[in-house]
């Protein structure tokens, strides 16, 4: 498979990819857009945790925060998901009870996935059995730096398998495979083993996304859709911080795949500093002044 | 099979260029360094293509102006600066290209409001390049020598220049820069639809303090320039437009001392094969011939694309041609702006209307056209053959003709099936192909894996019927010297 696939996965051009994506950060948005968009930002948004030092009370903070990120009058959504650790999946899961809101899991042994399979698919059982309805898996970068595409398509598919009815986000760490021609290459293999939603990164390593590496993954997901009619997901996570570039974010997937990846079905930010910049935007927007970063909850 | 859908959720909300910049309500002629009236009286009117209105009068030139001005760039080359040391000669010049930095903004605004291209191209494009060209040309005044080493270059006296409508102050810079830095004079002649932009220059120029007569704008049409190419005063004739008027300039010059150079128009040959970086090379297609609304006279306009992958490449068209945003040339989300003049959309049409006629299939973006001022969709026309008009003929507007070929030697020989030489693209994602396939292609300008690239370190000029002479980098000091 791994042979005939990589023949037929179309070559990226470093400049040309680089330069197109640029062209999406001079698009101007502003008023009712500008609402509109940072509405569908905060909609599209993991709200993640992943520190070592996580406990149920900094869950339980966040957990509050995605029901309601801002006071009612801002007219603010929802936030997409709560993403954490697996071991306080459980306890996001009960935070949440009656807000719709689903709680998503990092599992694999996440984030470098250098555990035995037998060991993360355990991970992912686990995670699913405390209540997580979403699963971020790691691929294996060193497997497929190896060239070994056949592994690393059989462990998507196994983990796919562990998932049950939770939706899969598989992680490609985009910083650690570098080229262009690999992600475009890991997207069509993780899309053809199974994945719901293909991510950028852990948020661990740097680079994680950028607009160049989600364009590759999104044109990946269109040109699928055009061939089969399937939808695939695509989640850009780490280093998006500021309003402006989720903005061109969504900018980017408008033009490149359509009005109908505008959705948290199909589009999520991963992220756990953007969404203050986003409250303060929004409420500039509202209240026609811009505010002290301080009038915000951290969450 | 379901599809894309570029519908409108969330629609950008009109995003107008908001610095307020008025044109002045009429434009005099400058000779001598001074804003002097026309003799005649008589003024023409400089239309906005985007909205169809006169927004500005522009004083015609008479003949008795045009002696003026080469006797006020002869006597500021005697006197002034043909005897001024090269690095004060260069100082000008750096100085000028700060001024335009500074006043960037002002000139994307005039440049969009008086030619109809978007604020995102004057803007990010033209403008820089303009001041670029300023300092790159300015670096070069005091190291000539370095330029032609073992010679003593001289300047040749004074030049006539005459430029076109697509890139109005970018071509004024490209004919400026290099000739005021190897110590000619000049008289310039803008086109007669774009002459708002070359005025603000002048003014440019007033606050450099460049000396009277080193530079002179001259307005009207094109017996103005007629008159000043054939004029006895001048000792260099520089031409950028059409063919036609092109020859009619080279058969003018002919058995006199002047120097000529010509950059004409072109039919560029853009070239994708089957490996090439396919979504990449859709955009430099796209980039190729949307840009300045297909004004452009190395754009690529002929895509050649590999039989292999000739369905594909056209449905990938398809779909982006949908994204591209037509409109108001001042709001910064505007992709393609409005079609230069009435005359110029007369004779897209009329293209238009021949590929059809031909036998060619048109595909036109869905997206809705201004109802006032210059407007064509952007469009491409597929089954085009090598005999078809829209295959052969310059069509200066935002329409594509593909065509197709199965074999490296199939693409070279098709891509140099044409009068014209002044630019090619190559799109493959192997580089010896590339180099290969260059070597074949009888154009000035070859791109590869991009399109639409400029740099004034770069020279820039054609083969055949797209004239002869370089601008832009060492080579475009050549015109201007005696050596």
């Amino acid at each position: 498979m791994s042979f005939s696939l990589k023949r037929s996965v179309s070559p990226v051009d470093q400049v040309g990819v680089e330069e197109r994506a640029a062209k999406f950060t001079s698009r101007s948005i502003k008023n009712e857009a500008k609402a509109v968009g940072l509405k569908l930002a905060v909609s599209m948004m993991d709200l993640t945790t992943l520190e070592g030092a996580d406990s149920k009370g900094k869950v339980t903070h966040l957990c509050r925060k995605a029901r309601q990120p801002m006071a009612s009058r801002y007219d603010c959504p929802p936030c997409a998901a709560i993403c954490v650790y697996p071991n306080q999946v459980a306890h996001a899961v009960k935070e949440l009870e009656g807000s719709g809101i689903p709680v998503a899991s990092v599992a694999t042994g996440f984030p470098s996935g250098q555990y035995p399979l037998e060991l993360r698919l355990a991970d992912v059982r686990a995670a699913v059995d405390s209540g997580a309805a979403e699963i971020d898996m790691v691929i294996s970068r060193g497997t497929f730096l190896e060239g070994d595409l056949a592994r690393v398509s059989d462990e998507i598919a196994a983990v796919k398998e562990a998932c049950g009815k939770a939706h899969l986000k598989v992680i490609f760490e985009t910083g650690e495979l570098q080229t262009y021609d690999n992600v475009r290459l890991v997207s069509q293999l993780a899309i053809e083993a199974g994945a719901d939603f293909i991510k950028t990164s852990t948020g661990k390593v740097s680079p994680a996304a950028t607009l160049p590496v989600t364009l590759v993954m999104v044109e990946t997901v269109r040109d699928h859709f055009l061939a089969t009619g399937e939808k695939i997901g695509v989640k850009p996570a780490g280093g998006i911080r500021t309003a402006k570039q989720a903005l061109q974010y969504l900018v980017m997937v408008k033009e490149t795949v359509g009005d109908d990846w505008l959705t948290p079905d199909l589009f999520r930010f991963g992220a756990s500093s953007l969404l203050g910049d986003v409250e303060l935007q929004l409420a500039k927007l509202v209240d026609g002044n811009y505010q002290s970063a301080d009038y915000f909850s951290k969450g | 099979m379901s599809d894309l859908n570029f519908g409108n959720a969330f629609e950008y909300a009109p995003a107008p260029e908001s610095t307020p910049v008025k044109l002045r309500r009429q434009y005099e002629l400058f000779i001598n360094g001074k804003f002097v009236a026309p003799s005649g009286g008589k003024y023409f009117g400089s239309v906005n293509p985007a909205t169809g209105k006169r927004h500005a009068r522009i004083a015609k030139a008479e003949t008795k102006d045009v002696d003026a001005a080469v006797r006020s760039a002869r006597r500021a080359y005697e006197k002034v600066w043909g005897p001024m040391s090269p690095a004060e000669r260069g100082k000008y010049l750096f100085r000028i290209a700060r001024i335009i930095q500074e006043k960037a903004r002002e000139l994307a605004i005039l440049e969009s409001m008086d030619g109809g291209k978007p604020i995102k191209e004057s803007r990010d494009v033209d403008i820089p390049l303009v001041a670029a060209h300023f300092f790159y040309y300015a670096g070069w005044a005091d190291k000539l020598e370095y330029a032609f080493p073992g010679r003593s270059p001289q300047p040749v006296g004074v030049a006539g220049q005459v430029i076109p409508w697509n890139f109005p102050i970018l071509m004024a810079a490209w004919k400026l820069a290099p000739a005021l830095a190897c110590g000619n004079t000049v008289v310039l002649k803008p086109a007669e639809t774009t002459s708002v932009t070359a005025m603000h220059l002048a003014e440019i120029f007033q606050e450099a303090g460049l000396p009277d007569g080193v530079v002179n704008i001259i307005t009207g049409a094109g017996d103005t320039g007629a008159y000043l190419v054939g004029h006895e005063g001048i000792d260099k004739v520089a031409f950028t437009g059409s063919t036609g008027v092109g020859k009619q300039i080279a058969s003018t010059v002919a058995g006199t001392r002047k120097k000529l150079t010509l950059e004409l128009g072109g039919k560029a040959a853009n070239i994708v094969f089957e490996d090439a970086p396919i979504e990449q090379a859709v955009e430099g297609v796209i980039n190729g011939i949307y840009f300045n609304q297909g004004h452009v006279c190395c754009a690529g306009s002929r895509l050649l694309l590999q039989e292999s992958i000739h369905d594909e490449f056209v449905s990938r068209l398809e779909r982006r041609i949908e994204t591209l945003r037509v409109g108001d040339p001042l709001d910064k989300n505007t992709d393609v702006g409005a079609i230069n003049s009435r005359e110029q959309l007369k004779r897209i049409t009329e293209l238009i209307g021949s590929g059809i006629e031909e036998g060619a299939r048109l595909h036109e973006s869905s997206c809705p056209l201004p109802e006032d001022g210059f407007w064509c969709r952007p469009s491409f026309f597929t089954g085009v053959s090598a005999s078809h008009r829209i295959a052969r003929e310059e069509i200066f507007g935002p329409v594509l003709s593909v065509l197709t070929f199965r074999t490296p030697a199939e693409a070279v020989s098709r891509a140099n099936d044409t009068c014209y030489g002044l630019s090619a693209g190559i799109w493959t994602d192997k580089g010896s192909k590339i180099f290969k396939i260059a070597d074949q292609l009888k154009a000035g300008v070859i791109w590869a894996n991009t399109f639409n690239k400029f740099d004034p370190t770069s020279p820039f000029g054609g083969y055949k019927e797209s004239g002869f002479g370089r601008e832009g980098g060492l080579q475009g000091l050549m015109p201007y010297v005696r050596i």
